[in-house]
């Protein structure tokens, strides 16, 4: 058996896993980042829109500082968020916006002069002055109050994967690519490193290490419909659910984004909007200002999520062989804006739509998108449970985000987390060290190796991994979706516990030899399950409405007795999680008030009955 | 009616000692929209779970999915059923270390080709966490993220005359990488020290000039731009250096 033994590993090399390791091995410390695929292609490439951060340069951002910044981050979560968490990532997002310029990200700049823009179909006029000219430029995006998306035309996500991976290669961090960790190594009080099988070879091998880091992004592909990477399946949730300790934290804080396309899901970015596209009816009618009539399709993302839904409800949608779906249009933007600006989305639409979107409408409906519940840490990305074992990125629940992430702040919080929770990380190991007990490690690797052994001999039972992944999303997609009810929620999870009896007879039909992609998914199918009823069960027992947890039976956002962050692990043999709950934020900077927009009946702290 | 789409899928796993190179055929009905990321998905799912392949974000961003369709390089997550005849042959992409069955390690020879060409800004500045941002003109900006869309799928690659004969050749990828970095203001390196990266056969002058390249990159970069830019600025380079030399 192969063993390797070094200071941090970092389980996935997207912005957030690259960015640690980059802080780490800057401070003199041996880190590997193991990827499942090559870094550049994780999922934070895929990221069109831009990053947050409060320059305040350009002439429609003026004024914006971190203070307004973390007013719409806390008021985007609907006060599901850590506040001490939400005040650090604001103050340093501009540092950490200007590091990336720094390290060669090709930032949209200030343009001096008059320009055009459209807000609402509307065109208006803007003027940008001289001595700002070249500095970093933002654009519009929802749920904010100023312009403070930096991006690089709309490829924000790629440039700055891209420019982190440069800065992994010259500092010559380690990447172990198409490895998967599929346990992590611990005695229930430390966590000492991670088993790990080849992708390449299939063979398995052990990462001994100090200090240990899930950064493997969000777990959207527990939804059929989702706008998620095929790599986005929760394995850093499934690892941290497998210790028995480490919580994942609110897990039913799951976002849909207004605008998949239909019907293959793939996003087309809130840019489109922020620089003034407008969401169509049957009609071909604007509806978002009879909803919201000051934001319109600038709300934020899971209250315009939920009146696109409510809106092909009353009977607006357009009919289509996949369903009902709305329109974006962006025709009024112009082909000069959307072959540069909006480029991806040219391409997205005319390569798996045949839909040009300099002439035609863009048929959209709401898709899975984010994961704000994650990995329980504190704010300095130490995980709850386990000493030694962290998390960054989506994959964590560091929680800026509560129970809604504005657009570009996930980005943001990649490259900012990152930063934070390396810089902690390096503190943690200066001067630590560990034991690496032999017992505990031949006890796991022999826990997997069987496993292993048992899919191909099918000895646990001939259930088909692929049918069990999709009994369990169309579940969650059908009654854990934007719209909740105790009836489909109490459903779900009665369903879902039925798959996941059959996840533990899944038996592999193909050998299993090598790379192979069956063992893939039937290694972590159970885990999955599990992720999946966290999602259901925890819904089900938030008897209120915040942030994209809507729940039809339980409208009012209820301060007084929800004003909580969930909790959830999982104890072998058990088929439901342990729920825990904590206060959403140890300190109140901001006090729970109306976000602005959305419904605003709100059951307040001392019981208060808000807005109807 | 539906059309029967017939693959012949290449296959082989170097893992299994029982497994040797073949090709294996799969039929499936066609339907609307279907790209080679819902055909092969099917295929695996429905007919043999072992075929490997990769996608990673099936729209187009990432380069996870490149692989010879009919005889040429591209994308298979943007690769429409309805713009190929029915029978359809998918081969690995060649040059780059098979895995097995379509998948093969491009990781490795990304690296390796990063490494080479240097692909970072380099400068002797360090970073002021409290100064303002270097100003940049953003026609600069946007010149620059031009060249830098490249997704590295290896389509260009795969279609190089010269990468297919030699081992040592950068290819179109590593050159366009260079080019994006001369057009970097922040990036500090001369004329002098982009020809000792490129300046050589495994470089710029290996380049047969068939331009495979260009045609097969998903992404449109002007690949050819920049080869005919590059070879001119080395050549000057070179007789700089000659007459630097004779001097």
């Amino acid at each position: 058996m192969e063993t390797i033994l070094t200071d941090l590993l970092c389980i996935g090399a997207g912005l957030a896993g690259e960015r640690v390791a980059v802080e780490v091995a800057s401070n003199g410390f041996s880190t590997i980042c193991l990827s499942i695929v090559p870094p550049r292609r994780s999922h934070s490439s895929a990221a069109q829109g831009g990053m947050q951060a409060a320059l305040g340069h350009c002439t429609m951002g003026a004024g914006d500082c971190p203070d307004v910044h973390f007013l719409d981050t806390v008021r985007g979560s609907d006060w599901g968020c850590d506040q001490e968490v939400a005040r650090m990532f604001v103050d340093t997002a501009p540092i950490a916006v200007r590091e990336m310029a720094f390290w060669g990200i090709p930032w949209n700049r200030v343009v001096p002069g008059k320009s055009s823009y459209f807000k609402g179909g509307q065109k208006y006029e803007k003027v940008e002055p001289g001595e700002r000219k070249g500095l970093i430029t933002a654009r519009d995006f929802g749920g904010t109050a100023k312009w403070r998306t930096c991006y690089t035309s709309d490829g924000t996500g790629h440039t700055l994967l891209y420019t982190m991976d440069n800065k992994v290669v010259e500092l010559g961090v380690t990447v172990h690519d198409r490895f998967e960790a599929i346990a992590l190594i611990h005695d229930g009080e430390t966590c000492t490193g991670a088993v790990a099988r080849c992708l390449k070879t299939g063979q398995l091998r052990v990462y001994l290490a100090k200090a240990t880091l899930i950064a493997t992004g969000g777990y959207g592909r527990i939804y059929r419909e989702t706008t998620n990477a095929v790599i986005n399946d929760g394995s850093g949730a499934i690892l941290a659910l497998d210790t028995e300790v480490v919580p994942i934290g609110n897990p039913e804080a799951v976002q849909f984004h207004p605008t998949g396309i239909v019907p293959t899901n793939i996003l087309v970015t809130e840019g489109c909007r922020g620089d003034g596209g407008t969401l169509l009816d049957v009609n071909q009618e604007r509806f978002m200002p009879q909803y919201e009539p000051q934001k319109a399709e600038l709300a934020s993302r899971d209250v315009v999520s939920r009146w696109m839904t409510h809106h092909i409800r009353q009977g607006f949608g357009i009919k289509s062989p996949y369903g009902d779906h709305l329109w974006l249009d962006i025709r009024h933007l112009g082909a000069q804006h959307i072959k540069t600006k909006l480029r991806e989305v040219d391409e997205i639409c005319n390569n798996f739509l045949g839909v040009d979107p300099v002439t035609q409408l863009i048929p959209v409906r709401p898709a899975q998108h984010y994961s704000m519940g994650g990995v329980r840490t504190n704010k300095d990305g130490a995980a709850y449970g386990l000493k030694g074992l962290f998390a960054a990125g989506e994959a964590a629940c560091w929680d800026m985000h509560g129970f809604n992430r504005l657009g570009g702040n996930s980005l943001a919080e990649t490259i900012v987390a990152g930063k934070i929770v390396g810089e902690r990380i390096a503190e943690f190991l200066k001067g630590y060290e560990t034991q690496f007990k032999t017992n505990t490690v031949r006890d796991r690797l022999a826990h997997e190796e069987d496993r292993i052994q048992r899919l191909r001999a099918r000895s646990a039972g001939k259930e088909n991994a692929f049918q069990v992944r999709d009994a369990m999303q169309i579940e969650l997609m059908e009654h854990v979706g934007i719209f909740r009810n105790g009836t489909d929620l109490q459903k779900a999870v009665d369903t879902l516990q039925e798959i996941y009896a059959r996840a533990q007879r899944v038996g592999l039909r193909s050998n299993g030899i090598g790379a192979n992609p069956e063992l893939g998914l039937a290694l972590k199918i159970e885990g999955m399950l599990q992720l999946a009823i966290c999602v259901a069960y925890a819904a089900l027992q938030r008897t209120e409405s915040r942030g994209c947890h809507a729940r039809e039976d339980f409208p009012a956002r209820n301060d007084r007795d929800w004003l909580t962050r969930t909790l959830a692990t999982w104890q072998k043999g058990h088929d439901l999680p342990t729920l825990d709950y904590e206060p959403a934020s140890k300190v109140l900077d901001l006090a729970p008030g109306e976000r602005g927009y959305g419904v605003c009946k709100i059951i307040s702290c001392d019981g208060e009955i808000i807005g109807d | 009616m539906a059309r029967r789409l017939t693959f012949h899928i290449f296959r082989y796993n170097p893992q299994d000692p029982a497994s040797s190179p073949h090709t294996d055929l799969f039929r499936l009905e066609e339907t609307d929209s279907m790209t080679l990321f819902i055909a092969l998905s099917r295929i695996r799912e429905e007919q043999d779970p072992s075929l490997q392949f990769d996608f990673c974000c099936r729209a187009g961003i990432c380069g996870s999915c490149a692989m010879v369709i009919n005889g040429r390089p591209g994308l298979a997550c943007k690769t429409l059923t309805k713009d190929l005849p029915e029978d359809i042959t998918l081969m690995p992409l060649p040059v780059f270390k098979l895995i097995g069955d379509l998948s093969v390690d491009t990781g490795t020879w990304f690296r390796a080709m990063n490494e080479r060409v240097g692909s970072w800004i380099h400068t002797s500045k360090s970073f002021d966490p409290n100064g303002e941002e270097e100003r940049m003109d953003n026609a600069v900006a946007e010149e620059i993220y031009e060249l830098e869309r490249c997704v590295e799928c290896g389509c260009c690659v795969a279609a190089c005359g010269t990468a297919n004969m030699r081992a040592d050749f950068m290819g179109a990828v590593a050159l366009n990488r260079i080019a994006r970095f001369m057009l970097d203001p922040r990036d500090q390196r001369g004329d002098k020290e982009y020809f000792d990266v490129i300046g050589t056969d495994e470089g710029i002058f290996g380049c047969m000039g068939l331009l495979g390249c260009e045609d097969v990159c998903p992404k449109n970069l002007p690949l050819q731009d920049q080869l005919g830019i590059l070879r001119r600025k080395m050549g000057w380079t070179a007789v700089k250096k000659l007459f630097r030399f004779v001097k």
